[in-house]
Formats: C-alpha cells, sequence, structure tokens
C-alpha cells in the first residue's frame, strides 16, 4: 500500500513503469527500490533459504544485511532494497544460493 | 588512478559536513556515498532536531540533508559520486570502489571515514519471518518513498528510534499495537514517548518479545513481562497479532573498512560495539584515516555533524590548508561535542568515550 496524503512529505514519484514479478506483471515508480515496488503490491517473501527454506523477506533496507536477494533480469543475489527499479525487469523470487551462470 | 587529497566515504551527516569543512579550508575532496541518494539516514527523518543552531536545531532531517548537499555542491574543490560502494584500503594507501558497474581506484593523502551504523537484530523464535524489519528500514519505507510497512506494527524498543518511528507510521496512517521495552524504562526522549502515549499507543516496559508466529509471513508475536533480574515471568504472555515487528534495538557500527586498514579496534558497549581508538582531532591509530560519526560511535546525528567538522577541518590541516583556522574550528566542535554529550541524555556516551581513553 502506499501513502497518498501525509502531513509532512510530499512523495515526488518517478515515472509509472510496469515489471514482472514471477512472471506476473505488475506497477512500480522508476528509480524506487526493487523491494519498496514490490512491498507496494503486498508482495513480502523474496526468497527461500538454502538450507532450511524458509522465507526472507528485507531487513536493513541499505543494502547490509543481505536478507533480501532476489534474481533480478537473471541474475542472483541482487540486494534488492538497493537496486533501482527500470520498465520490464524481470524479478524473481530466489531460492537457495542463486547460480552465477544463470542464463533463466 | 583518480588522485586527490581528501576522500570522504559515506554522504550522511558526518561525511557532508567533513567534505564542506575540509573544501572551505581548500582542500580538493572525493566523496563517496553507496546510496543514490545523498544525505545518508537524514534522508527519513521527518522529525525537527534538538541542539542548538550550529546542529540545525528545530530543522527537519530531510531538511538538513538538502541545505547540506547544496552547500557542499557550492564548493568546485568537492567531487561527489553516488552509488559508489567502497571495497577496500589497501596497504599502499590506495582504496577500490564499485562505480557504475565498474570498479575504480583512488588514492587520496587522507581518508575520512564515516560510513555510518546498521541496525542491531534481536534473537528470538522466528525472528526471520518477512514483516520483521528493522525500524530504520521501515521508515525509510514509508518515508522515502511512501510505502506502507503493512497495517498494524509492533515496535521493539522504546529508543528514540523506536520512539520516533512508532509516531512516524501513526502519522502515515499504520497503526501501532504497542512499544515493547525490556527496561524498566523508556529508554528515549519523555518529549517522543508522551506523543506516542497521547496517541493511545501503550508501551509495555519490562517486557520482551517471546517469539513471533507466522508461516509466510509474520501474523503475531508473543511478548512477556520480566522480572526485576530481566528473567520472563511466566503466565505473563500477551498474544498481539500484527503484520509488523519492528527491531529498534540499537545501530553497531560500520567498521569494515577500518578493520581492514588495521586501525587498533576497541570493543565499547556504550557507543555500539567495536570501535575505532582514536585522538581527540578524530585520528585513528592509522594516521592518514579519521573517523566521524556513527562509525567512532553511536550517538545522534547532531554529534556527527560536528565530528564532520572537527575530522573535516584536522585532515585538511594535517596537509596545510586552511591557514589557523583548525584551532578555531577544533575549539568550537570540541565545546558543542561537550555540550550534546551533558546532562543524563550523555551519561552513557560520556561513559563509552571514557572506556575508549582509558
Amino acid at each position: 500500500m502506499r501513502v497518498e496524503e501525509h502531513p509532512i512529505i510530499n512523495f515526488t514519484r518517478g515515472k509509472k513503469v510496469n515489471f514482472f514479478f514471477n512472471g506476473r506483471e505488475v506497477e512500480g515508480y522508476e528509480g524506487e527500490p526493487i523491494a519498496a515496488a514490490l512491498h507496494a503490491e503486498g508482495i513480502k517473501v523474496l526468497r527461500h533459504t538454502h538450507n532450511k527454506n524458509r522465507p526472507r523477506g528485507f531487513y536493513c533496507a541499505i543494502g547490509n544485511c543481505s536478507s533480501c536477494l532476489m534474481k533480478v533480469d537473471g541474475i542472483p543475489n541482487v540486494r534488492v532494497c538497493v537496486e533501482a527499479l527500470r520498465e520490464g525487469m524481470h524479478v524473481q523470487t530466489q531460492s537457495g544460493r542463486g547460480e552465477l551462470r544463470d542464463n533463466n | 588512478m583518480i588522485t586527490t587529497d581528501i576522500v570522504v566515504i559515506g554522504a550522511g551527516p558526518a561525511g557532508l559536513n567533513a567534505a564542506i569543512t575540509a573544501a572551505s579550508m581548500g582542500a580538493n575532496v572525493l566523496l563517496l556515498e553507496r546510496n543514490v541518494l545523498e544525505g545518508g539516514q537524514l534522508i527519513k527523518q521527518t522529525h525537527k532536531f534538538f541542539g542548538s543552531k550550529a546542529q540545525h536545531a528545530a530543522a527537519r532531517g530531510i531538511d538538513i540533508a538538502k541545505a547540506l548537499y547544496q552547500s557542499a555542491s557550492q564548493y568546485p574543490n568537492v567531487t561527489m559520486k553516488f552509488g559508489a560502494t567502497v571495497l577496500g584500503y589497501y596497504e599502499d594507501g590506495v582504496i577500490t570502489a564499485e562505480h557504475h558497474e565498474s570498479i575504480i581506484t583512488i588514492k587520496a593523502k587522507k581518508y575520512i571515514v564515516a560510513t555510518g551504523a546498521a541496525e542491531k537484530s534481536l534473537p528470538f523464535p522466528n525472528n526471520d519471518l518477512p514483516g520483521i524489519y528493522g525500524a530504520g528500514a521501515v521508515q525509510t519505507l514509508t518515508n522515502v518513498y511512501g510505502v506502507l510497512p503493512g497495517k498494524k506494527v509492533l515496535m521493539i524498543g522504546s529508543g528514540n528510534i523506536g520512539l520516533i518511528v512508532s509516531y512516524q507510521l501513526l502519522q502515515a496512517g499504520v497503526q501501532v499495537a504497542g512499544i515493547v521495552e525490556a527496561a524498566p524504562e523508556i529508554g528515549g526522549y519523555l518529549v517522543h514517548a508522551a506523543k506516542i502515549r497521547r496517541a493511545g499507543v501503550p508501551i509495555y516496559t519490562s517486557y520482551t518479545i517471546k517469539e513471533a508466529y507466522g508461516t509466510e509471513m509474520v501474523e503475531g508475536a508473543l511478548i512477556m513481562q520480566l522480572d526485576k533480574n530481566w528473567q520472563p515471568l511466566s503466565g505473563t504472555e500477551i498474544d498481539i497479532p500484527v503484520d509488523v515487528v519492528c527491531i529498534a534495538v540499537g545501530l553497531t557500527p560500520l567498521t569494515e573498512l577500518l578493520w581492514q586498514a588495521g586501525c587498533k579496534m576497541k570493543y565499547v558497549p556504550q557507543l555500539g560495539g567495536h570501535i575505532p581508538v582514536r585522538d581527540e582531532n578524530l585520528t585513528t591509530t592509522v594516521s592518514d584515516i579519521y573517523v566521524a560519526g556513527d562509525v567512532s560511535g553511536i550517538e545522534e546525528a547532531s554529534a556527527a555533524m560536528v565530528e564532520g567538522k572537527l575530522a573535516g577541518a584536522a585532515a585538511a590541516s594535517s596537509l596545510g590548508y586552511g591557514s589557523g583556522k583548525f584551532a578555531e574550528i577544533r575549539r568550537e566542535a570540541l565545546a558543542q561535542l561537550a555540550e550534546l554529550r551533558s546532562g543524563p541524555a550523555g551519561a552513557k556516551i560520556r561513559k563509552g568515550l571514557k572506556l575508549l581513553v582509558g
């Protein structure tokens, strides 16, 4: 959910763009972190862990803790809390460690 | 390879002030920041600052960030690179950074490390569920990007971050189910706590989070009371259904570069963990490296700004810039820091700094 009216802040958002979450077309604003756009769409589970397959969301939002790793345009382990959203991006839930040579 | 007088790492309140001060004395400065936005954690601080006019008191953090950036931009001898993550410090005094997907190497005469801090986590069952976030992370999501973290939040920790973020969530239209504080007293300023209480949010002192529950995402948490020896009291559990739990239990300095550079570090719990040993001018034990702000010990942004000025002036002066200016800047900065750290609110900081020197 997005804040539309705020007593102090006047949000200036980028251009509205479409991107893909696990193949499904969703909307966000250009330049905002991918995690913020997903959150606005109600998507909080970003990956499942290597050993115990536990769901993970973001934690720090400053690119520090590596909780939010996802596969973006085929590249695994992207910290989506600091990666800027662009039109047409393919964002996928990551399972496990991610393969460096991955053409999917 | 890029060469310059001074590299400042981090464009938060400390780093921006360091760059401005060093540049005003005539040094050439390169400011590197891993975020694409300037201002560090000021960019999400919608509340008005305390302190005195010298530290922008009564201004909001978001406006201070803009003002500092504009001030730094006015100096032709300041170059700023955003989206530039410093990767390493090498023995010959060279650093590498990743910028726009390429690696750059830089050699400066002096470095000012102002990398700030990261939020601590808290161990409890299911603390890894999506929906459990650092309070500062939720503040970024809500105040910078205008995205709500959920509908109902439980805040763990009643320090200033826990209190301020709770209030800002209310402002953004999110329900706050309560604030949980393990200590018998509220940690942050009472002026912030009073605002929260007036809004009808309960603050559970001498309570802790026992566990969170949920399958794919957090669905609630059990909190329980602590006795005067901080031991959980059975039978006191309260079940609080929420879709967000914010962890506001303090910050830890981001000191990786300092460790790597071989700076002597010391564990000072009052200042957030391992911090660099340094002299009064914020020079570390590696003489070409200065520190400023939270990386040198967790305090408020006001202190970070003053430390930035002091480190910037010290570094510039050591290179022969700003003839005579340093003594005055130093005197003023030390007086301001003493004032910011005075009184009961600064007791913990003073104790920590004493441990560092001793």
